[in-house]
């Protein structure tokens, strides 16, 4: 994603002001591992993500745990010094990149760190993401006994055709095995599904949501894909040589997917993520803990280059190449680029636009008085639940969903 | 030896005999500025020190632009012959819309420069003023200029002005306003050639005003040409139009800073200060004279300023619309053409109708509205001023396509203007083709040279507003140059176009146009709006109508999507931007009905290049 150029600079010491650790202890932490490694960069891609093994400088992928451990130290000592109270990670997520890039044991190397460096809770949901191609039972069995509890897979279609166009690399006929193994080794398992992709029919797009069904996986996220500029696919389109996006298709995918999905028994509970009861778990329980950790504006720690963090209204982000970040990291110094302090009026701003996502929806208490009159517009409209309404909460009907940021803008205040 | 004079005459003492005074008439890019620098500076009157380039075109819009919107006058010394003689160069605008203003300057002369690039040859709207020149009695000396131009074709266009004003092509001077050749012996030819002004000093005084511009420091500052008597500091003078009365508080010359005087007798031409704030008090073509045992006749030639195209100009920030009336009462200070009155738009909300001499008047005071004023505006598509007679009698005049009458018409006549367009032979086709699309009349054609036609057209004033020139340009390559004024008005079969969003007229739109051509507005504007008007939640349909008649439809359909489908902790902050700038930029939207129509959108289907339409 492009890197935010304004906010304030970030003070070397990393210090945060003690507003951001006031009432920490009502708010849970949770720690977001980047892995900025792949095998190649797909065309839609616009993540923070490297495809060399060595970047000069001794940062490699070879060494990048260690770095990653460095900052989880960092992390503590900051929040230690700023007065924070100590409080075990509720969620763990590795994201990149490809984190199975890394050897298993790397993985686990960094968790240990964090559960050493922080404590976990006994509760705690600690997943990685992994491509289909490049994990084992073994290594899947590795990341199990190591800790993490959860990984999220992802098989973006099961077309060959929509595959290539995203340059994805992987064997859709993959995808079945490694869920097996996964949940053979003991992990809930999550597959991320990618609809819109130019050329794909509405049919492809079935047969991708019916196959990841079949693997009777707990959770599952759907995603429109948003051409990034900057990207090759972008430059592709401009040029021609592969059609828009359209957003009409797009919408219709989304119908399509919590149709079929509804139907096999899966729930949505934000506007990308559905989660189904398995494992002697409720539909609830297999949410993922992490990403409504977001939504609901917890604490969290982003280890690595590019990586966002936020404590208590404080919002700050690494540096994003390897090098650089990884040379802070090994000075001791902050590895952010740039931060920002929140004041009152953003944090509604921000709650308001996240937690409308969730299906648990936002009190409409918390709306100021001159945007609370929308609500009731919002529901002749068809775009939130008129029952929820009634109960005091904004909850996105099916069309609202759709239109979600139509909805938000609605609902913030407008801020001077 | 330097020409300049040794001792100049001194104002208000100056011998009639010993004055000249001339306009330069020349087309907007054929050096007339560069020209007048150069005769001040061989004068002696700046000094090359002081010289700023185009030291005459003092507002910045005119200096950009090249041309000359008010015109001054400069008194300059000239010796000659040992006798010292004093020339008024009157600076005269150089544009189509104010051909009143050229014909006072022109009546305060008694010559004039026919000043032509002498890379380009002669140009329509110099063709025009050089008429109005001579119907004025005025001496002409042919000038080319710009002769140290690689392209300078001197022997062609000299042979042509020859032909045009019937004199010997060999009189026609060469000069060069860059390197300054041939200025003397023009200054000298100025002497020899123009008659000095003949005046009655005995007799009641009267001056013509042939300029009137308001200063922020002095008031308004009127230029004037004494015609009989003299005028006096400390006097009292009448303004003859409307008898007002005031005291003249200072009278002087421009030299080229304004220099008081102990006042300007018989042909002497300056400026009156009088301590009056509005130009309208001032009129160009008034007639000055003593408040005390005055003149009892006019001199001949007033008019009232008659603005024939209309505008609505619309503040996009609705919180501006005070500033907007201030500017434009301030810009009325200096501009006694321009009129206006408050309108009330559905769909732009508080603005105002504003009637101006033409495109350009239009195009500059909007300019100067926006640069000197910090405005942001919306104009709507220029329209002219329709007699409207209705089957019961009733007659209207419509400047505003939204004021068009509802009831049976009987009669509807437009304004019409007869048009020269001067351009190379080669291009005659595409004008005539042009001038056909556009309801014209062929006058008449002649040739000027071999290679250089003039043709004559009736055409509605209409046609000519809104992309006729670009047009014209366009089909020749730039070559043509083009002419117009008004003459009269004819019946013509017109309607009005309606733009309708989901059914709810949009009154920014309506425009009235021929009934064959309402069907093409109609599909270019609803295809332009579909284009421009971002989806809402629901469908749009958009119309065009004449009356409860539809003649063009377009559909924008309803969004289905407009979420982030990805927000996870990176994302954040940047969606929290998209999203305040979204939010902000629905400040900015114009509701039509349910409608969120984008100021961009108004903007754009408004402005009369056709560049959207290209893009498609």
């Amino acid at each position: 994603m492009p890197a935010l150029r304004d906010g304030e600079p970030a003070p070397a010491d990393g210090l945060l002001p003690p507003s951001a650790v006031a009432g920490a202890a009502e708010r849970q932490f949770s720690l977001y591992v980047h892995v900025p490694f792949c095998s190649v960069r797909c065309g839609y891609c616009d993540f923070n993500t490297y495809t060399a093994l060595e970047l000069g400088q001794d940062v490699s992928q070879e060494a990048y745990h260690r770095d990653a451990e460095q900052e989880i130290r960092f992390a503590d000592s900051v929040l230690r010094a700023t007065g924070a109270p100590r409080r075990a990670l509720s969620t763990v997520f590795f994201g990149g990149g490809t984190p199975t890039r890394l050897a298993a044991a790397d993985l686990v190397s960094v968790l240990t760190t964090a559960r050493e460096t922080f404590g976990i809770t006994t509760t705690a949901e600690v997943t990685t993401e992994a491509n289909p191609d490049s994990v084992t039972l073994e290594d899947l069995q590795t990341l199990s006994d190591g800790g993490f509890t959860r990984v999220s897979f992802g098989m973006q279609s099961a077309v060959p055709h929509v595959l290539e166009t995203l340059d994805r690399t992987h064997d859709p006929r993959n995808v079945g095995p490694v869920v097996q193994w996964a949940k053979q080794a003991g992990l809930s398992v999550s597959v991320d599904l990618i609809y819109g992709t130019p050329g794909e029919s509405v049919a492809d797009w079935e047969q991708s949501l019916q196959e990841a069904i079949s693997y009777e996986p707990e959770h599952i996220s759907a995603y429109s894909l948003i051409v990034e500029d900057g990207t090759k696919m972008a430059a592709a389109m401009r040029r021609g040589e592969i059609p828009m996006i359209d957003p009409d298709d797009q919408a219709e995918k989304y119908e399509r997917a919590d149709a079929l999905l509804g139907q096999a028994g899966y729930q949505w509970y934000e506007i990308s993520n559905w989660s189904r009861a398995a494992q002697g778990r409720t539909a609830a329980q297999n949410r993922s803990a992490h990403n409504l950790a977001y939504w609901h504006n917890q604490d969290w720690w982003g280890i690595g280059p590019g990586a966002h963090s936020h404590v208590g209204g404080v919002r700050w982000w690494n540096r994003k190449h390897p090098v650089p970040y990884t040379n802070a990291v090994r000075d001791g110094i902050s590895p952010a680029a740039g931060r920002e302090s929140l004041d009152a009026g953003t944090q509604l701003f921000e709650r308001i636009m996240l937690e409308t996502r969730t299906v648990d929806g936002l009190p409409i208490s918390v709306l100021q008085e001159s945007e609370r009159h929308e609500v009731a517009g919002l529901v002749a409209e068809g775009l939130i639940e008129g029952r929820a309404a009634i109960a005091g909460q904004v909850v996105l009907t099916l069309k609202g969903r759709l239109l979600g940021d139509a909805v938000v803008r609605r609902l913030v205040p407008q801020l001077s | 030896m330097s020409p300049q004079a040794v001792v100049p005459p001194v104002p208000a003492s100056t011998d009639p005999s010993l004055l000249r005074s001339f306009c330069i008439i020349a087309h907007i890019d054929h050096g007339k500025s560069t020209l007048a620098d150069r005769m001040l500076q061989a004068t002696g009157v700046v000094t090359p020190r002081e010289m700023k380039a185009q030291y005459l075109d003092r507002m910045d819009i005119e200096r950009e632009r090249g041309i000359t919107i008010k015109s001054q006058a400069v008194r300059m010394p000239w010796g000659m012959g040992g006798t010292d003689y004093a020339l008024n160069m009157i600076d005269t605008p150089g544009h189509v819309d104010f051909t009143y203003e050229v014909s006072r300057s022109l009546a305060a002369c008694e010559g004039a420069l026919l000043l032509v690039d002498a890379a380009q040859g002669i140009e329509a709207q110099t063709l025009a003023n050089l008429y109005l020149a001579m119907e004025n009695d005025l001496t002409i000396i042919p000038v080319l200029n710009k002769i140290d131009l690689p392209a300078a074709q001197p022997e062609k266009y000299a042979e042509e002005l020859g032909n045009l004003i019937g004199e010997d092509p060999d009189r026609v001077l060469r000069v060069s306003g860059k390197t300054g050749e041939g200025v003397e012996a023009l200054l000298d030819r100025i002497v020899e050639e123009i008659p000095a002004p003949v005046g009655n000093a005995g007799e009641a005084s009267r001056a013509m005003i042939f300029d009137s511009v308001f200063d922020t420091y002095r008031g308004v500052v009127t230029y004037v040409r004494v015609v009989d008597g003299d005028l006096k500091p400390r006097e009292r003078i009448k303004m003859m139009s409307t008898g007002a009365e005031h005291e003249l508080l200072e009278i002087g010359v421009i030299s080229p800073e304004p220099k008081p005087t102990k006042g300007l007798g018989v042909g002497e031409v300056g400026y009156l200060i009088t301590g009056v704030k509005d130009v309208r008090q001032s009129r160009v073509g008034d007639t000055v004279t003593a408040a005390h045992k005055g003149a009892t006749e006019e001199l001949g030639g007033y008019e009232d300023p008659k603005p024939m195209v209309f505008s609505g100009l619309f503040p996009i920030d609705g919180s501006d619309y005070p500033a907007l009336r201030d500017a434009l009462e301030k810009l009325q200070l200096n501009d006694a053409a321009l009129v206006w009155e408050p309108e009330t738009s559905a769909a732009l909300g508080f603005g105002f109708r504003c009637g101006f001499l033409g495109l350009l008047h239009l195009e500059i005071t909007r300019e100067r509205l926006e640069r000197e004023f910090d405005l942001a505006l919306i104009s709507t598509a220029p329209s002219v001023s329709y007699d409207v007679t209705l089957e019961d009698g009733t007659e209207t005049v419509v400047t505003n396509p939204s004021e068009f009458p509802e009831g049976k018409i009987k009669e509807i006549r437009e304004p019409m203007v007869s048009a020269t367009v001067l351009a190379p032979s080669e291009f005659v086709g595409a004008i005539m083709e042009l001038c056909q699309s556009k309801r014209g009349q062929l006058g008449g054609m002649d040739y000027l040279s071999e290679d250089r036609v003039e043709l004559r057209y009736r055409l509605p004033l209409a046609e000519i507003v809104l992309d006729f020139f670009d047009q014209l340009k366009s089909r020749t390559k730039g070559y043509a140059s083009l002419d117009w004024k008004a003459e009269g008005q004819e019946a013509a079969d017109l309607v009005k176009v309606d733009l309708l969003l989901q059914g709810e007229r949009v009154d920014a739109f309506s425009a009235i146009t021929h009934k064959d051509k309402a069907y093409s507005y109609g599909v270019m504007m609803a295809g332009k709006l579909k284009d421009l008007i971002p989806r809402q939640q629901f469908e749009v349909p958009i119309q065009a109508a004449i009356g409860s008649r539809i003649i063009a439809r377009e559909n924008i359909r309803a969004m289905r999507k407009d979420v982030l489908s990805k927000c996870y902790g990176g994302d954040i902050s940047r969606k929290r931007k998209l999203l305040e700038k979204q939010k902000e930029g629905k400040k900015r939207m114009k509701m039509v009905g349910r409608v969120e129509v984008p100021q961009e959108a108004f903007v754009a289907a408004l402005s009369s290049d056709s560049s959207g339409e290209k893009k498609k």
